[in-house]
């Protein structure tokens, strides 16, 4: 008994060959399907190249569309060649051209060997997964889709909308369950066989050829007709990004493609020589060695993923400058602004950066220079002191400044004095706390020795510009921390306010727990999650575990601090 | 717009006759390659290293107009089979600061191609580009049907004087030059053509303190997979049409991005300031250039406490001058 591989194949046809020959070597059969759009001539070349091996044979050709019919038709073909002209076979794999399997192809046969009723086909209910991209999930189902969506998304748009408007709906056959996943599969031919020799093939085939993407529901759906055991997961480890379109796999993969425990993986570039060669001539080498850890796969394409659409809070660059209220956190970091308490104490900046742990600056948007702590001219990213290029755009200097100094509390003095252009900015950031003691501006012009004309008139422009300043604060936008006293409150109890805000910005160094906290035991966690799936619900959110495994190791990492300035 | 596409193209037609074909090789470029494009003027002793740089990155084919070198840079170029060489003794500025002759390079060899427009001293740094060749880029790029690749300026410099360490040829400048800023840039977004607009760095941090809007622009978009139809704006800071201007998310995602590292800071520098200086062929009557020979008698350093020394693509990625996106 042995499996055998439909592959199906549109390009770079080299390595196409290079993986075919590497499953026969091992007794597989292939069954290729090039794809139709592959110019005459280069299949025939192709074919000739291929024609010593007499493990490989083609089945007839069809003209495959992503998201179209074609793809099924190929499977079944190539399908029916693979049942008829190999007996032996009893489970069939398909995979694709890019696909390369990972560990050596006996495991894989063995592996089957043990599980002979077991189909492998990753199958849920529509409503159980958010994995449709672009909205339409059972609408794939009960809508028509005759237009291509690469060629002519316009028209298929718009047709979809029609049949919305119109509330057509096709019937789904008697009987059928629409399933949903991963097109690529591994079926018992027993599972196979009954799903291409079904007396309502016809029927199905002709439904499902309005369906939109049916390779990814086809089989999914036949085959829980048929079989007696699903085992509701591919074989083959594929990732996919925001759009689903499938990640892609470099020669700086092989690595965590060695630890991923998989049998097979896609998509792999076609010039990544060295996961090629690792994996088809040293196979037994080439997964041995480690301890397999598919989780970490997982998390580097799921934070990929996540960096693509949501970004690193604060952080504004050639690639990511967000529009007016999508930041996702108009700042990366907590900053405190204090505005008034170096007027009313005489020694604040030092007191609150021994009090606090933080670093405290003087006033950043004073009309002279900015004031560093300790009198610097340049800091953290080489930001320089200097009024003019600050207020070039004064709410980049805010954000470069947070972003620059992540992991290090920042406090500033700010006043009416200052440029106000980040008002609204440090309002709306939930990072910012915001702390004023109205009206203690008035201080230092009560202390100065000025001509009391000059000191009114300058009175005035400040209570002014604070006054705004404080209706910004007090607006429904503000989401900053804000507290505000009037000064003559404040002055009757100050201790009472300044702990509070120092606790809020707590210790920068906090004390490290002597001790992790002991988790739950996982062992079987795994498997009930994959229960689950059997059952065609999809649990999602606690992301992928692995069914075969051992517990989760629960010895401390001895993590190094990894500091980013 | 399209009129202004058009007139772009137009000029661009009418420029190339200022070009003279030296050597080209442009038979040789096959479907699919990674065409890399250039003006320069006397950087005989960049080109070595330059080549090398590029070449090993997976670049198949140079494009460069020459711009009169008197240094020997066309004998050294000839014979070299992947070089296609142009030369021409007309005005650099008259031309666009040179964007017209490489418009008509690109609109002429490189159409359907991954392009790359680069500057002599320009090296192109992307995610993953110390174990990926160059195609996996582009590869990536066309599969996620993206036609425009961002990579802002990051100038280098040396720690100490400009001439304390002289460049040889042949040498990686990033041995000599090596410290940047990491965090003191300023976006606008140009509201004509809807690109960013990026400027800081230690030029504006040295040269330009108190006039910080006349400082350069340090947004580029030097990798595009060109048609006849695309045309490059000013330098390659914009192009038309608009829609390849929009490199970055705007929704609070991050896309993918790179970086040009600029090694314009080495002891050739001073010469070449002086020259560019008298010259006048540069942007805003070599206003720049003015501002670096006013501020270069004084022997300024560059460097200071907080610069950053390049390490690795890693680590721009890290301190959020680029991206790696959804790239993986």
């Amino acid at each position: 008994m042995t499996i055998g591989i439909v592959m199906l194949v549109h390009n770079t046809l080299d390595r196409a060959e290079q993986v075919a020959r590497h499953w026969t070597a091992a007794g597989c059969p292939v069954v290729m399907h090039v794809d139709m759009n592959v110019p005459k001539k280069t299949f025939a070349a192709f074919q000739k190249s291929c024609s010593d091996n007499s493990l490989i044979v083609f089945c007839k050709r069809h003209r495959c569309e992503w998201g179209a019919w074609g793809l099924v038709a190929a499977s079944q073909s190539a399908s029916e060649l693979m049942l008829q002209n190999f007996p032996d076979v009893r489970h069939v794999y398909l995979a694709s051209g890019s696909c390369l399997p990972l560990r050596p192809v006996q495991e894989l046969i063995d592996y089957l060997a043990a599980r002979p009723r077991t189909d492998f086909i990753e199958s849920a209910t529509t409503a159980d997964v958010p994995w449709t991209v672009g909205g339409l999930d059972h609408e794939r189902f009960t809508l028509r889709f005759p237009f291509s969506w690469k060629k002519r998304r316009f028209l298929f748009d718009r047709y979809v909308d029609l049949q919305r408007r119109l509330r057509i709906k096709r019937k789904i056959p008697t009987g059928l369950i629409p399933h949903m996943g991963s097109q690529w599969w591994c079926l018992t031919r027993q599972t196979l066989s009954a799903i291409l020799q079904d007396p309502e093939r016809e029927t199905y085939d002709r439904y499902f050829k309005r369906v939109w993407i049916p390779d990814e529901s086809y089989f999914q759906t036949l085959a829980r007709q048929y079989s007696s055991n699903i085992e509701s997961r591919s074989l083959t480890l594929s990732k996919f990004d925001f759009q689903g379109k499938p990640h892609i796999f470099y020669d700086d993969h092989l690595q965590l493609l060695r630890r991923s425990d998989c049998f097979v993986a896609r998509k792999i570039w076609p010039k990544a020589n060295r996961l090629y060669q690792a994996f088809l001539t040293d196979q037994a080498g080439a997964m041995k060695k480690t301890e397999p850890n598919p989780g970490k796969i997982d998390r580097i394409f799921a934070k990929a993923v996540e960096r693509r659409t949501r970004g690193r809070d604060g952080l504004y660059m050639q690639s990511r400058f967000p529009r007016h209220g999508n930041e996702n956190g108009l700042t990366s970091n907590p900053y405190s602004i204090f505005q008034g308490f170096t007027e009313l104490f005489e020694d604040f900046e030092p007191w609150l950066a021994k009090a606090s742990g933080a670093r405290v600056h003087g006033h950043l948007f004073g009309p002279e220079r900015v004031e560093f702590s300790g009198g610097q001219t340049l800091i953290n990213g080489a930001l320089s002191d200097s009024a003019k290029k600050r207020d070039y755009d004064p709410q980049s200097f805010l954000t470069s400044l947070i972003w620059n100094t992540r992991g290090e509390r920042q406090c500033f003095q700010f006043g009416p004095a200052d440029t106000q252009d980040i008002n609204w900015l440090s309002a709306r950031d939930p990072n910012a706390q915001i702390s004023v003691i109205a009206g203690a501006w008035a201080v230092p012009l009560f202390k100065s020795n000025r001509d009391f004309a000059d000191i009114r008139k300058e009175a005035a422009l400040l209570q002014k510009i604070e006054s705004d300043h404080l209706e910004i604060l007090r607006s429904v936008w503000t989401k900053a921390r804000v507290r505000i006293w009037k000064m003559a409150e404040f002055v009757e109890a100050p201790m009472e306010p300044i702990q509070t805000i120092v606790d809020e910005i707590g210790p920068t160094i906090p004390r490290r727990l002597s001790e992790a906290p002991t988790m739950v035991d996982l062992t079987g966690f795994g498997q009930f999650l994959q229960n689950l799936k059997n059952q065609g619900m999809h649990p999602y959110l606690m992301g992928d575990f692995p069914v075969e495994q051992a517990p989760v190791n629960m010895s401390r990492p001895s993590r190094k601090p990894y500091l980013v300035r | 717009m399209r009129v202004r596409r058009r007139r772009r193209l137009l000029r661009c037609m009418r420029k190339s006759r200022e070009l003279r074909s030296v050597q080209n090789n442009t038979a040789a470029i096959r479907p699919n390659d990674v065409i890399l494009v250039s003006t320069f003027r006397n950087e005989k002793v960049r080109l070595p290293y330059f080549l090398r740089y590029y070449r090993d990155l997976g670049v198949d084919h140079f494009l460069f107009v020459d711009n009169d070198s008197t240094d020997g840079t066309l004998d050294y170029l000839n014979g070299q089979r992947d070089v296609s060489v142009w030369n021409t003794k007309h005005s650099y500025k008259r031309a666009n600061f040179g964007v017209d002759w490489m418009n008509w390079l690109q609109r002429t060899y490189g159409n359907d191609h991954w392009t790359l427009v680069v500057d002599p001293d320009e090296f192109f740094v992307y995610p993953f580009c110390d174990t990926r060749p160059i195609q996996a880029l582009t590869d990536w790029l066309d599969n996620s049907s993206i036609r425009s690749f961002s990579a802002m300026l990051v100038d280098v410099y040396p720690k100490g004087k400009l001439d304390e360490n002289p460049y040889q040829e042949g040498q990686n400048p990033l041995e000599i030059a090596s410290w940047f800023d990491s965090g003191n840039y300023t976006i606008k977004k140009n509201a004509t053509y809807g690109n960013l607009w990026i400027q800081g760095g230690p030029r504006s941090r040295v040269f330009f303190p108190e006039t910080p809007k006349s400082a350069p622009a340090l947004n580029k978009i030097p990798l595009v997979k060109w048609t006849k139809r695309y045309a490059y704006v000013s330098s390659t800071h914009a192009l038309l049409p608009r829609g390849l201007n929009q490199v970055y998310d705007e929704w609070g995602g991050e896309k993918a991005s790179g970086a040009l590292l600029h090694t314009k800071f080495l002891d050739t520098f001073t010469a070449k300031a002086q020259e560019e200086q008298s010259r006048k062929q540069h942007y805003a009557g070599s206003r720049e250039y003015a501002a670096y020979a006013d501020k270069l008698s004084e022997h300024p350093e560059l460097w200071c406490k907080w610069s950053e020394k390049y390490i690795n693509w890693r680590q721009l990625e890290i301190l959020g001058l680029m991206s790696k996106g959804n790239w993986a």
